[in-house]
């Protein structure tokens, strides 16, 4: 049998060549982002903002717009409805009802009466109803839990490797994270406790290929001492390619299995993990390597001094 | 490499086996083949979270002032009664304003028995030095009780423990369900109760405090004074609980809720729903004394401060039974009765969080979920086959033993499978075959730089497993990270990928180095097809 080779033996691309263009359009791109999110805001979920949630599945596909006048006939506040991919599936959103918890009771009760009465067969699948106080609480752990981990990260792979690798992780992040939810901010994709969860797990995975790539720079700092910076990334980066492609592709692949065929409700995880994992193998590329070039590192940048006396000596004079 | 001691192949066989076997019955779980499997082979099983269960999720918190209150009530309850043992001490003006309890004693001579007798009353908090109430006396017969802040906070924290209690034996009176209810963070209570879609009568159970008071009616009160909210000295105004006006009440309790021994729904010689309660021994005893003594005058039956009614006493009653009449349904009677049963609680609980999810939704998402897990296993199967060939089949067949081990895992610590959880699953499916990749990529690549075949096998598994030892690393950083932080659907994931990290290096590293050693030992194969 004849094995498949996504990457023929003996590639060699000249990754850094565009190392600087990379760069540039990265940075355009991040900025962008953080801005575009900045300025348009994120589609919280009721977890993050408080108020109401009310899902219902439908025995046949409904008029969006007609459920919307309806609901808003009965004058519950800023009202807002989304369909789930299709229109049998749909989520209806309230706003927090001044008069906390007995009138929030009583809002659910109104919509859940209504939809039951106007729309027979359909199905009330679930009802969130979160105060002020916790999805306060929910956004600032969220927040938290996501820094920590970038940071907890950050400080690892400085220990394992060097303080530039430690930074250029961090770069990563940073950089998959803001591109990430910038494409969050544009979708008006909600973002609620998952989509968290997932940005979290992006924050572990999508270093998964810098990890690798480090390894073998690593490696390779040791093995080709006399190597010049750029061409020793451009090795490391040519030796990893195969295992990088590889890898990606699995995780893409069960990743997208999930977001085609798997629960609707967990749509937003799967996708943010999907996209997640994307920026993360070309930031693995274009960022974390060319970060340690700009930070300064150097064939014998991890030698011990004796090492280098050593590999001075070797120096033909 | 190819020295494979026997001992570490009947380990890992064996650690296999186990995790097969474990969690075989979560995978039947529902299905006819469930009732074959024999009763001594392992029957952990992994539960399912309320999101694909379906069911209740409330969170509730304390009102630290209405424990404060409540326990402002109690000491001057307390008082009252320390006072009035011989040698009896009178005293006058009893007020709570302020979040203290202050009294002016009647005859100067008794103020120091009376500072004695109330430092009696105070206990030491734990270890701290400080007593829970500070005892001043101020303008020389003013007694002034301070509650001391180590005081307050573990009035709260013991209040926080009964409430949970309380909680549960209300909704679960029998004890017989699966609920889960814990105290979080100080003051709150999460509660879970699968398959109850309706939260509503759950909050009926919860909402109320349930403090129950039997006090005698003050017929010397002056209806216009009871109007504009004014009573006579000792006793009070408090309102009926119909909202049809308000009654004086002497302040002293006959008989409180506390001396209780059950109470069920019942009904009275007219038909209507009522709660009949029985006394416990001591209860029985002033129960009887109080009504022998007041026979042919009404008490008012008081639930969390409102008059439920107020019936005459026509005649002493000494058997330690009563009944409380009210506008009862049979449900509301019910309810009130389960929480009489259950205790007061010392602390009102407001709901801040609250989700309800249909079973419906539930069995749609792990119908979906099955599915997802399965095709994607297929995909990357395949996928794996026709990169890796030989080596791609052991990657493969640690993928499926990989799976197997983490829901045996996952049973044996009766973990909860969540909705996330399944996306856990699937996630961890196409990572896990990430430390094969890596290994096989260097074997490759060994190969290709001119190394003999064993020496390629053995450098590949070994410069590969820095990597793939990082790699988890950080994964497992951010896990645990999710699980420290996150609520339960959320820590469902991240104890999936927790799992899922060691079963896969176990799998993909350990076990797949066994089956190519095996094979290279039994073939002795001159050249590698990878």
């Amino acid at each position: 049998m004849k094995l498949l080779k996504l990457v023929p033996d003996h590639t060699n691309v000249d990754f850094m060549r565009w190392r600087n263009v990379a760069l540039v359009l990265s940075l355009i791109a991040t900025v962008a982002s953080v801005a575009f999110t900045a300025y348009r805001g994120l589609n919280l979920g009721v977890d993050f903002v408080g108020g109401q949630l009310v899902r219902v599945t439908f025995a046949q596909p409904v008029d969006i717009e007609q459920l919307r006048s309806k609901v808003d006939a009965m004058h519950l506040g800023e009202a807002s409805i989304q369909d789930f991919g299709s229109a049998k599936t749909v989520q209806i959103r309230l706003p927090k009802p001044p008069g906390g918890d007995a009138a929030a009771n009583i809002v659910a009760g109104r919509v859940k009466q209504e939809v039951e009465r106007d729309y027979p067969g359909a199905r009330i699948d679930s009802v969130d109803t979160v105060s002020g106080k916790v999805s306060e609480e929910l956004a600032d752990n969220s927040a938290i839990a996501i820094a920590l981990a970038m940071l907890g990260i950050a400080i690892y792979i400085w220990v394992r490797f060097e303080w530039q690798f430690g930074v250029g992780a961090l770069l990563t992040l940073a950089h998959d994270i803001a591109m990430t939810l910038g494409f969050f901010a544009f979708t008006r994709l909600q973002v609620d406790l998952n989509v968290v969860a997932a940005f979290l797990t992006i924050v572990g995975y999508s270093l998964n290929d810098t990890v690798v790539i480090y390894d073998r720079i690593r490696e390779n700092l040791r093995k080709y001492r006399k190597m010049a910076i750029l061409p020793l990334l451009n090795l490391s980066l040519n030796e990893t390619l195969a295992r990088t492609v590889v890898t990606s592709l699995t995780v893409l692949i069960a990743l997208g299995v999930l977001m085609l065929i798997g629960p609707e409700v967990i749509f937003g995880l799967a996708i943010a993990i999907f996209l997640g994992v994307l920026i993360g193998t070309y930031s693995s590329i274009y960022i974390s390597s060319p970060v340690l070039v700009w930070l300064g590192v150097q064939p014998d940048s991890f030698l011990k001094p004796e090492d280098k006396e050593e590999a001075a000596e070797a120096q033909p004079a | 490499m190819l020295e494979f001691p026997r001992w570490k192949v009947w380990l890992i066989g064996i650690v296999i086996a186990i995790g097969v076997l474990l969690s075989i019955p979560s995978l039947i779980a529902g299905t006819p083949l469930a009732n074959s499997w024999p009763k001594w082979l392992p029957q952990y099983r992994i539960s399912l979270g309320l999101d694909l269960a379906g069911g209740s999720h409330l969170l509730l918190e304390a009102d630290a002032r209405d424990a404060l209150k409540q326990r402002l009530q109690a000491m001057e309850d307390s008082v009252s009664t320390e006072l009035r043992r011989d040698p009896r001490i009178d005293v006058g003006d009893i007020s709570t304003a302020g979040g203290r309890l202050s009294f002016m004693v009647r005859d100067p001579t008794q103020v120091d028995a009376a500072v004695e007798r109330m430092r009696n009353l105070t206990r030491p908090v734990a270890l701290t030095g400080n007593r829970d109430w500070d005892v001043q006396v101020v303008d020389s017969t003013r007694l002034v009780l301070t509650p001391t802040p180590d005081g307050t906070a573990r009035a709260l924290k013991d209040a926080m423990s009964v409430a949970r209690d309380v909680v549960r034996r209300r909704i679960d009176p029998g004890g017989t369900k699966e609920i889960t209810v814990v105290t979080e963070g100080g003051n709150r209570i999460l509660v879970e109760v699968p398959g109850v879609e309706n939260p509503d009568q759950l909050k009926q159970l919860i909402g109320q405090t349930a403090r129950l008071e039997f006090k005698l009616v003050d017929l010397g009160a002056n209806p216009a004074d009871v109007q504009q909210g004014r009573a006579p000295p000792g006793s009070q105004v408090l309102p009926m609980a119909d909202g049809t006006g308000a009654m004086a009440v002497k302040r002293r309790v006959m008989v409180s809720g506390d001396q209780l021994t059950d109470a069920k729904q019942g009904f009275d010689q007219d038909g209507r729903p009522d709660i009949e309660i029985t006394f416990n021994t001591a209860g029985a005893r002033r129960f009887g004394r109080t009504t022998q003594e007041n026979v042919g005058k009404p008490f008012a039956i008081i639930l969390d401060d409102k008059i439920l009614s107020a019936p005459n006493i026509n005649e002493p009653i000494l058997g330690g039974r009563a009944q409380i009449t009210g506008n009862f349904t049979v449900q509301s009677a019910h309810d009130l009765a389960v929480s009489l049963a259950s205790g007061k609680l010392p602390v009102k609980l407001n709901v801040i969080e609250e989700r309800s999810i249909g079973p419906d939704l539930g069995r749609d998402s792990i119908h979906k979920g099955v599915i997802a897990s399965a095709v994607s296993i297929a995909l990357v199967i395949v996928f794996m086959l026709v990169t890796y060939g030989r080596f791609g089949v052991y990657a493969n067949i640690a993928l499926v033993v990989n799976a197997f081990l983490i829901l045996g895992i996952m049973a044996m610590f009766n973990a909860t499978l969540t909705l996330p959880g399944i996306a856990g699953f699937i996630l961890t499916i196409g990572a896990a075959v990430d430390a094969n990749v890596l290994i096989n990529e260097r074997i490759r690549e060994e190969i290709r730089r001119g190394r003999r075949l064993i020496d390629a096998v053995e450098t590949g598994y070994h410069e590969a497993f820095r990597a793939i030892f990082d790699a988890n690393v950080t994964h497992v950083i951010s896990a645990a990270i999710m699980a420290y932080f996150g609520s339960g659907p959320v820590r469902g994931f991240a104890v999936v990928l927790l799992i899922g990290v060691v079963t896969s290096v176990f799998t993909a590293v350990y076990f797949t180095r066994m089956l190519v050693a095996l094979w290279i030992r039994r073939a002795r194969p001159r050249a590698l097809h990878i």
